[in-house]
């Protein structure tokens, strides 16, 4: 079947077969690998998107169930203007080491900071409990939501990367 | 992107930003599953649904006409190509796909290649296998009952499920302390089989190049060099028309050592169908087939005065070794590095006997940042102190102290061999009882305790045992345990090191850089490290066991100064004095006397590729390598506390706080090193409360998928308190020791230590990981269960 979408605000169209799941679609279909496949139970996390506005994981949404939708992906984290304060906050402090999980985890904590844009501790890490991390520990990913979460516009210029 | 304050360039060790995070962060990294070639087709593994039977007949007519598929692999069709069984890394052989048996539930038995990952799967359904199912062997502890039945009849006459037996340490001197002793306390445990599980499944991408003959595979190896050389040697390939690339990995963890099945089957898919060829596992396959970690059931008897003088340690284990011995160790160790038991102690003897034996389950051991087993023997050792403290009545801090090894007292050579290089075991001890506030806590434990809350506190204090090794001591199938490191400065002074270890997220891209800057002042911003593809790298054995910093990293600091050394002579060149009139100051030459009269590193490198008429025996260029044979190992080490509190009702526990306290010698990146410690402290908090993959009276697997393998999220995770000593390792160049998996070895104990402390009201002394509710509910009221099998 032909399935049409908007992926980070771009329409695009492929033939799928029906059981396709989104993370497959997006990954071998349109190429767009930045989001990651890790386990078979929706319990891990690596492939969360948004659809419409919302984080889901991709792993458990049919493609077709996404046809005439909007997804976004990590893909469409940076803007015209660089790094999203997310993906600079997990940089600074360091809320990444193989990155594989890192992708589902700044889709997540985008949403979170759009709804909650000062979020506690424990909201965040309540907020991330569906994903897992194997490297991390969680902590610096918990204290890389706060730096995105201080900075809404990212670094200001005084800012030195090394701070 | 930059890494650096503006206009400030980044030289040497100190906190930096990750170089490889700038496309990890726009989400393109380039992981196995990423790769995309021109006319790929994909491969999946029939699996057995049973851990024990016999394969009468498999019928592939029904998977050959689907239309979309392209071969269908059996053992047969491996057998005619002298490939159906490989070695193994520990002198045995595993099967690649069954041909008499299969010997544990997921076993590779058939292998589908087709034209999309979905129609693969779909084929594997139309594959028919006959078997006639056999009693397994489930329980490690009746493997070598005489009606066991006989796992690996493929090895001529076997008749029994024995792998080995294996001693260290004088055990007519250990039992002559044990009767004098005043005080012997003896505990069984079982240090459970856990996963790995990396978030990244295993896989590989093979293409087999028809005109050339040249084999590119791209895999999830954390030793490309290694797995080529077994390779050519296994399949009888040429080495140089072999290429194996670890490209961007999603962490290892040990679970990405081995040769795997599927490497093979997409290497055998590929030359069948003259196409490159995917296999990539699900979860399911990576938590039942690949390697797991542990399952050791132990013994340990500790010996003491009666005012608290540790004298002697004796271990006997019996190790679950799956039905193939395919544990990765350095040759002589069938137990890894277990017989440094004796941990952190001044003792006077120990001894450990090892029996390893075959089940029905699947094959691996030494894994899940285990450092060669260090961890079983840690929390053998961590486990038998605490033992021994409840049964003096002493704290389990204070009796540490009195024990622990002095700074005096290095280099010390244990009762079983090893030599530890360095250390300062009080100070780390007291510090991390500084951080915690340890009276305080006591105080808080009593007042509690008076009101029926269970609070407990767990103390670990661990050696590591990395950087394996020098190589008069230890290879792998032969290959001594040596790495390379070349560094190549450009004429403008910027420079590329090619390492032969390669990083699954430990960051190499940056530290890498940072300890050639340390060396030669070269900012780390203008030196790119290459890793990770056999083609452009030099030889060694690869990122496992804490090994890059130690041996790689030795391999970089040496070859750095012999940058620097050349530099020397043809700065002198290029000011026209002797070399050692020459001062140098990280980064530059200048005369003696005469600051004016210098020269770059950078300068230095322009003149080494310019005209200027080189010093006699001087060559062009300012590149240098070396092949590391590390003398000895480096033994990082590490006191960490866990509180827990306990809910009386339901038995679960809460990690409420966690220190750690780190000496891994000086820091190349301290930001790097905390997050190594954070990710290895939820690992044992994993393995202490949630991680265990048991088996059925059928030896049906039960920890197969993330809803049945717990693994800690962050609601679990406190967050951790950390500090840091600092002793550097005497034989390194650099002093440093490696950091990768202290914490997974060192924190488990903290947190069991810290529940069974929080039960004492109920006079529990032991109770075996996972401490799930249900374990502790048991052990509260009188009972802990076995946590390797179903069945009580």
């Amino acid at each position: 079947m032909r399935i049409e979408m908007t992926v980070n605000g771009k329409p695009m169209a492929a033939e799928a077969e029906g059981r396709t799941l989104l993370v497959h679609f997006l990954r071998d279909t349109l190429g767009l690998t930045g989001t990651h496949w890790g386990c078979d139970t929706t319990n891990c996390g690596v492939c969360v998107v948004w659809l419409d506005g919302k984080p889901v994981k991709s792993c458990t949404v049919l493609a077709a169930m996404a046809d005439g939708h909007e997804v976004r992906t990590v893909e469409g984290l940076e803007g015209p203007d660089g790094l999203d304060p997310v993906q600079e906050g997990f940089m600074r402090k360091h809320g990444l080491q193989c990155g594989f999980c890192t992708p589902g985890m700044m889709m997540t904590t985008r949403w979170l900071l759009d709804h909650n844009p000062d979020p506690s501790e424990t909201e965040i890490r309540e907020a991330i409990s569906g994903q897992i991390c194997r490297c991390t520990g969680y902590e610096n990913i918990v204290r890389a939501v706060r730096w995105a979460a201080e900075h809404p516009q990212g670094a200001d210029e005084s800012e030195g990367v090394t701070a | 992107m930059t890494t650096v304050e503006e206009g400030k360039a980044h030289v040497g060790f100190g906190r930096m930003l990750r170089k490889e995070d700038a496309r990890f962060l726009r989400g393109k990294g380039n992981y196995v599953d990423d790769i995309r070639l021109p006319g790929m087709l994909h491969g999946a593994v029939l699996r057995s649904p049973h851990a024990h039977a016999r394969i009468r007949s498999i019928d592939t007519s029904a998977a050959e006409a689907h239309p979309k598929v392209k071969a269908v692999v059996t053992g047969a069709t491996l057998e005619s190509l002298n490939l159906a069984w490989i070695p193994s890394l520990s002198h045995d052989v595993v099967a690649v796909l069954a041909t008499d048996k299969v010997r544990f539930q997921g076993q590779e038995v058939a292998f589908v290649v087709a034209e999309d990952r979905y129609s693969a799967r779909d084929a594997l359904e139309l594959i028919d296998v006959d078997y006639e199912v056999l009693p397994p062997v489930v329980d490690a502890k009746r493997a070598l009952d005489p009606d066991a039945p006989v796992i690996r009849d493929d090895i001529e006459g076997k008749k029994d499920n024995y792998i080995f037996d294996w001693e260290a340490g004088d055990k007519a001197v250990c039992d002559d302390v044990f009767a004098k002793a005043d005080v012997v306390v003896s505990q069984d445990m079982l240090y459970p089989r856990v996963h790995p599980a990396p978030m990244e499944t295993c896989g590989a991408v093979a293409w087999m190049d028809p005109i050339d003959q040249k084999l590119t595979i791209w895999s999830t190896t954390q030793a490309p060099h290694a797995h080529r050389t077994l390779y050519a040697l296994v399949a009888g390939l040429p080495e140089h028309k072999l290429r194996v690339v670890s490209p961007d990995i999603g962490g290892g963890f040990g679970n990405k050592v081995g040769i795997y099945p599927g490497y093979v089957l997409a290497i055998v898919g590929s030359i069948l169908t003259k196409a490159p060829v995917k296999w990539m596992e699900d979860r399911s396959e990576n938590l039942m087939s690949t390697s797991f970690a542990r399952d050791y059931h132990m013994r340990g008897e500790i010996a003491a005065t009666r005012e608290g003088k540790i004298l002697g340690l004796r271990v006997d284990v019996l190790a679950d070794h799956g039905a193939f011995n395919n544990t990765a160790q350095p040759t002589k160790f069938p137990a890894g590095f277990f017989h440094v038991f004796t941990g952190s102690y001044d003792l006077a003897a120990a001894h450990c006997h090892v029996r390893g034996v075959y089940t029905n389950k699947a094959p691996g051991g030494v894994a899940y940042a285990c450092s060669f087993r260090v961890t079983e023997a840690v929390y053998l050792v961590e486990r038998m102190v605490d033992r021994l403290a409840q049964e003096l009545g002493v704290d389990p801090a204070e009796l540490r102290m009195k024990n622990l090894l002095r700074p005096d007292q290095f280099p010390h050579v244990t009762p079983t061999g090893w030599e530890y290089d360095s250390g300062e075991y009080p100070r780390a001890l007291q510090l991390a009882m500084d951080i915690a506030g340890y009276d305080e806590l006591r105080r808080e434990q009593a007042e509690k305790r008076a009101r029926g809350e269970l609070m407990g506190i767990g103390i670990s204090f661990f050696t590591e045992t990395v950087g394996a090794g020098p190589k008069r001591h230890m290879d792998i199938l032969g290959l001594g345990m040596a790495d390379g490191c070349e560094v190549r400065v450009h004429p403008t002074g910027k420079a590329v090191v090619r390492l032969s270890v390669q990083s699954q997220g430990q960051g190499h891209e940056t530290t890498f850089a940072q300890i050639v800057s340390e060396v030669t002042g070269i900012p780390a911003e203008d030196i790119d490290v290459v890793h990770g593809d056999t083609d452009n790298t030099p030889f060694g054995l690869g990122t496992y066991g804490s090994r890059s910093t130690p041996v790689s990293g030795a391999a970089a600091a040496v070859a750095s100064r012999r940058i620097v050394d050349k530099a020397r002579l043809i700065a002198a060149a290029m000011l026209e004095c002797a070399p050692e009139d020459l001062e140098w100051e990280r980064g530059s030459f200048h005369v003696k006397g005469d600051p004016s009269a210098s020269k770059t590193i950078q300068e230095v490198a322009l003149a080494s590729h310019g005209p200027m008429e080189l010093p006699e025996g001087v060559e062009g260029h300012l590149d240098a390598s070396c092949v590391y044979d590390p003398p000895n190992l480096t033994y990082p080490f590490g006191a960490y506390i866990c509180v827990v509190d306990v809910d009386p009702g339901t038995g679960k526990v809460d990690v409420r706080r966690f220190i750690a306290v780190d000496d891994c010698g000086p820091r190349i990146n301290p930001m790097i090193v905390e997050g190594q410690v954070h990710g290895g402290l939820a690992d044992g908090v994993g393995m202490a409360l949630m991680e265990a993959i048991a088996f059925d009276e059928d030896g049906n697997n039960l920890g197969a998928s993330f809803m049945d393998y717990l693994i800690p999220t962050s609601l679990e995770c406190p967050s951790w308190e950390t500090g840091e000593t600092v002793t550097p390792s005497p034989h390194h160049p650099l002093g440093l020791k490696g950091v990768g998996e202290s914490a997974t070895v060192g924190s488990p104990p903290a947190v069991v230590n810290a529940v069974i402390d929080a039960l004492a009201p109920f006079g529990v002394k032991h109770a075996d990981m996972p401490l799930t509710p249900a374990q502790v509910w048991r052990a509260m009221n009188g009972s802990p269960m076995r946590t390797d099998l179903a069945i009580q």
